[in-house]
Parts: C-alpha cells; sequence; structure tokens
C-alpha cells in the first residue's frame, strides 16, 4: 500500500489538490483510502464521498491535533490494509506552523498556497521545511511574478524537496502530482516507524484544563517571553 | 566553501543571508565559520526547529547548490519546442510532429473541454509518454532532462491570464526589485524603468515607482505583468489565456513578449488575436486535430478586423470622455 502524508496550513487546497490527483489516478482503478485529521468539524468527507473514495475522519476536540495524529495513525494503516487500499492518504491541518504529521520512510507532502504572502515560508515549520514534494496551489489568481518569487522563498525554505504548481479547481498540474503518489512509499504497518520531527511538549496545568490565568496557576512545563 | 568564514561567504555569495532569515537563524559572530556556528547553536533552539546540528548543516549545503544553480540559469532560453503526437480521447492517433521556435506566436483554439489544457500540462511536464495522451516533447530536438520537471530554474511555462491579480502590498518599484533579486539579477534599476516605460506604453494610463501594486486598474495591472514576465519570467514560453478585454494594446503586448525570444501561446477565440498568430492549433477530442498556418487571405481579413477594432475603441474612448456617439 502507498502511504503519502499532506499537510498545510487550514483552506490551502489540501482537500482539493488530493481530489484531483485521485481524479487522474481514475483509470488506473488503484483502490484508494483517505484519512481526514481535523479539530472540530469537517464536512470534506462528503467530498470524498462524491467521488466514491473511502475515507474516515478524526476529530481531535480538545486534544493537541498533532498528538491525537500519531496515537491513531498506526490503526489507520492496518485499517488501510484490512482494506487492502492501493493508495492511502492522511490529510491534516498544520495549525501551529511548526508540527507536522510527517513520517520518517513516509512520502510527505505539504500544501500551501500563493495567497499567503512571501513572508509565509519562513514562518512555516518542519511541515514544508521537511516536506518531500510541497505543493503550491491558487496559482490561477496571482501574477506569475508573484508566483516566481513565491516558489523561491519556498525553495529556500525547503531546498531539497521537489516543488510541484497545482491548481485545486482546473487541475493543471493534478496528474504530476498523481504520478508522485504513484510512485510513493509503500508502507505495511507503521509501528516501530519514527516522526521527522518531535511533537510539542507542553504538559503544563493548561493541559489538564486549567482555564485561569495568573502565574499561581502555571503548572509544569512553562516557557517565559523575554520581555524587556 | 565550508572553510569561509561566515563574513567571507556572505560576502562571496551574498544569497547566503537569505538561509539564516528563512530558518530564523541570528548572525552574533561572522569570523566562525559556517560549521562552527552551526554547533554553538544551543539543542533546545534546533529542537523547536525540529532539525538537529548535522541536518541543519546538511540543509545549508544542500541551500548553497540550489541557488547556485538558480543563478547560473537565469538566462534560461531554448530555442525550439516540439510536441510528438499521442493519442486523443478514442486513442485515435494526432498529427505527429509539431515543431514550435523561438519568437512564434501560436494559437490554440478548441471548445472547452477539448484538451487545451492538456495540451498545455503535456508542455509544462514535458511529457515523455508517460501522460494519458502519450505525447513527447522535445527542447531544442532533443529529450530535456527529467531533473528540470522539478526544477525552479527550469519552468518552461510562464502564464497571463485575465483571473490574475497582484496580491501584495508593495509598491511597483519594490515588487520589481524583489522579483529581480528572486531571479539575482544585476542591473536591477536597468530593469525596473525598462518594464515600467513598457507598461506603461501598453496600457496608455501612466504609473510609477511608487504606485502601490494593488491600487493599479485591470488594464495597468495586465500591462505590467506582460512587461515584467518578457523581462523577468525565467520562463521561455508564455501562455496568455483570455486575455482578450484586458485594456492594454494586445498587438504591442506581443511583439514585446516575441522581441525578448518568448515563444508566445494564445487561448483564445478573438479573432483579432488568433489570426495574429502565425499558426493555429485546433484541438478536438483531446488531440491536436490540425495545425493552421494563418493564410494571406487571413492576414487582409486581420487588417479589416483591426479597422472594426479601431472603431470600437474609438467609440469606447469618446464615452470616457462624456461625449455624444451619434
Amino acid at each position: 500500500m502507498k502511504f503519502i502524508t499532506v499537510s498545510g496550513p487550514p483552506s490551502s487546497g489540501k482537500t482539493s489538490v488530493i481530489l484531483k490527483a485521485m481524479e487522474e489516478l481514475k483509470p488506473k482503478n488503484l483502490k484508494v483510502g483517505v484519512l481526514k485529521f481535523d479539530c472540530l468539524t469537517t464536512d470534506d468527507d462528503k467530498l470524498y464521498a462524491a467521488q466514491n473514495i473511502d475515507s474516515r475522519v478524526g476529530l481531535s476536540g480538545s486534544l493537541c491535533p498533532d498528538h491525537f495524529f500519531v496515537s491513531n495513525i498506526d490503526d489507520c494503516i492496518d485499517w488501510g490494509s484490512r482494506h487492502a487500499y492501493d493508495v492511502l492518504i492522511s490529510e491534516s491541518a498544520g495549525l501551529c506552523n511548526r508540527c507536522s504529521p510527517h513520517i520518517k520512510n513516509c512520502t510527505a507532502v505539504c500544501v500551501i498556497d500563493n495567497l499567503m504572502g512571501i513572508n509565509t515560508p519562513k514562518k512555516i515549520g518542519p511541515m514544508l521545511k521537511m516536506a518531500d514534494i510541497v505543493v503550491i496551489t491558487k496559482g490561477d489568481i496571482v501574477s506569475q511574478a508573484e508566483r516566481e518569487i513565491f516558489a523561491l522563498k519556498i525553495r529556500q525554505a525547503n531546498p531539497e524537496g521537489i516543488i510541484l504548481h497545482v491548481n485545486g479547481i482546473t487541475g493543471q498540474g493534478a496528474s504530476q502530482l498523481a504520478a508522485l503518489i504513484e510512485n510513493g512509499t509503500q508502507v505495511e504497518t507503521l509501528r516501530g516507524e519514527e516522526l521527522r520531527i518531535s511533537m510539542p511538549s507542553a504538559l503544563c496545568s493548561y493541559c489538564l484544563g486549567e482555564t485561569q490565568i495568573g502565574k499561581e496557576k502555571q503548572k509544569g512545563n512553562v516557557r517565559k517571553m523575554k520581555l524587556d | 566553501m565550508e572553510n569561509l568564514t561566515i563574513e567571507e561567504l556572505l560576502s562571496r555569495y551574498p544569497y547566503a543571508i537569505e538561509f539564516f532569515d528563512v530558518n530564523g537563524l541570528p548572525i552574533e559572530d561572522k569570523q566562525k565559520t559556517i560549521q562552527e556556528y552551526i554547533n554553538t547553536l544551543p539543542y533546545v533552539f534546533l529542537e523547536d526547529m525540529g532539525i538537529n546540528h548535522q541536518g541543519l548543516f546538511k540543509r545549508f549545503l544542500v541551500f548553497m547548490q540550489r541557488m547556485e544553480d538558480i543563478r547560473k540559469e537565469r538566462n534560461f532560453s531554448i530555442h525550439s519546442l516540439t510536441v510528438l503526437g499521442g493519442t486523443d480521447k478514442n486513442g485515435k492517433k494526432e498529427q505527429d510532429k509539431l515543431k514550435i521556435s523561438m519568437g512564434e506566436i501560436i494559437c490554440i483554439v478548441g471548445p472547452t473541454g477539448s484538451g487545451k489544457s492538456r495540451l498545455l500540462a503535456d508542455i509544462e511536464w514535458m511529457a515523455q509518454k508517460d501522460t494519458p495522451t502519450g505525447r513527447r516533447i522535445l527542447i531544442d530536438d532533443c529529450i530535456p532532462p527529467e531533473s528540470w520537471r522539478f526544477s525552479i530554474e527550469h519552468k518552461l511555462v510562464a502564464q497571463l491570464s485575465q483571473n490574475m491579480n497582484f496580491v501584495m502590498d508593495i509598491c511597483v518599484g519594490d515588487f520589481i526589485k524583489l522579483h529581480a533579486q528572486s531571479r539575482m539579477i544585476d542591473d536591477v534599476d536597468d530593469k525596473t524603468l525598462k518594464i515600467i516605460h513598457h507598461a506603461n506604453e501598453l496600457s496608455g494610463e501612466a504609473f510609477d515607482l511608487n504606485t502601490p501594486l494593488t491600487s493599479l486598474s485591470g488594464g495597468q495591472s495586465r500591462a505590467l505583468m506582460v512587461a515584467d514576465t518578457a523581462f523577468l519570467s525565467t520562463s521561455p514560453i508564455v501562455l496568455i489565456d483570455e486575455i482578450e478585454n484586458a485594456g492594454i494594446n494586445r498587438k504591442k503586448a506581443l511583439e514585446l513578449l516575441v522581441d525578448q525570444n518568448k515563444i508566445v501561446l494564445i487561448a483564445t477565440h478573438d479573432p483579432l488575436l488568433a489570426l495574429t498568430g502565425d499558426k493555429r492549433i485546433v484541438i478536438k477530442n483531446g488531440g491536436i486535430y490540425k495545425v493552421l498556418e494563418t493564410t494571406e487571405s487571413e492576414k487582409q481579413r486581420l487588417e479589416q478586423l483591426t479597422e472594426i477594432d479601431n472603431v470600437m475603441m474609438q467609440y469606447r474612448e469618446r464615452l470616457r470622455k462624456g461625449e455624444l456617439l451619434d
């Protein structure tokens, strides 16, 4: 089973890009499954269903989305194996700009859009900088020059990855992505595999449900800003 | 490079500063070598970045290599593009060979869904019988290196369309400078003036260095996009998509691009634009149905059409001035 993690800031076009790439794979009659990780609510499962793609949704609710992801992903792979998918894709929004669901030895895609501004590649952490493939979306609505500048900024942030322009509406570039997905990593189980980066380690009183503000309420792993 | 101090590194390779910037690395002591510098970074700092010392050093080396690749290829140019035909949606063979040379204007016509985008995607991807059409793309009569597919400095096609807007909150001069710097071009000021001069010629409504990018009118934006693409885009092929009512002098726009040795592809059904091209590719059912050369009598027809267009333009201008059209 080919397993690919797709991440990216909210509303960057992850679902549209996946749908367009899967449309390109249709003639090959591959069995595709998608795992959608989100925080509070999502309707993306309906979009997948409309294209006859099986999907499962995981909502992290009040938990750290990344911790939720990593505690579930190996079960997800087992689920994928049981259903004999040829391609399994996990889709998750990168919320704090640092974390990413990227796993060593699993093809990692980051989706980012042209409208985010040229400083965004700098602000996004390992999700972008350690991805194998960076997909840039919404290229049809900004100028060629801005696209070129943005691509260079991404190249600087991630010198090694493949940079691909995909249009989530027209599907331009989706066949290229589909080809890369088809050549993605073969995975049977994730037990024993490792994340590319460590997850956020807070474990403070607020992790345990504290809501009051003030020094005496801050317990555990607390880091302070330098203000003066 | 590993033996240079950071100071020497920055003076020899000015773009190296971007490595520090994009990774949020503060430079305090410029007398260290890059390896020494990386070794002094605290573990916790790197953990926040999700990387270790070794990984960061490796990223630095790859960064420098990539930037050098981009600098070397700032004049990516090609002489010709050849499409070796594949099959249409029904598996029928299409026209088997189409060669387009630098400086040519080629129109692409065909109904929506006929496969115009697919042809373009094949060119962009430099297809080698690995797309549904089975087409093969040759550059200067050779199979292009596969690495070109993913290198931003070998991007074949630049695009201009009616739907595109400027989104950066920056003035025209700074914007052009940023684009020129991203291409590692030296004569930035000269290029900037040239681009603004040509853009103003295309739109007829003058703007200058200090005009905010986002306050340009539709026509001014289009004009700047054309001029900027002509002088600063890496891509040797320019695709123009539905730019019928752009409010710019289309003939001059095409001349400008062709003068900069671009291959211009236009997806259009506007007869005025379609007849300006040297050839027309007719797409039908996913394949190249035929390639027409613009005939002599078509060129005469173009003159008539241009006259009609001029009349329309005059009327438009008079309306703008508040005159009567009687």
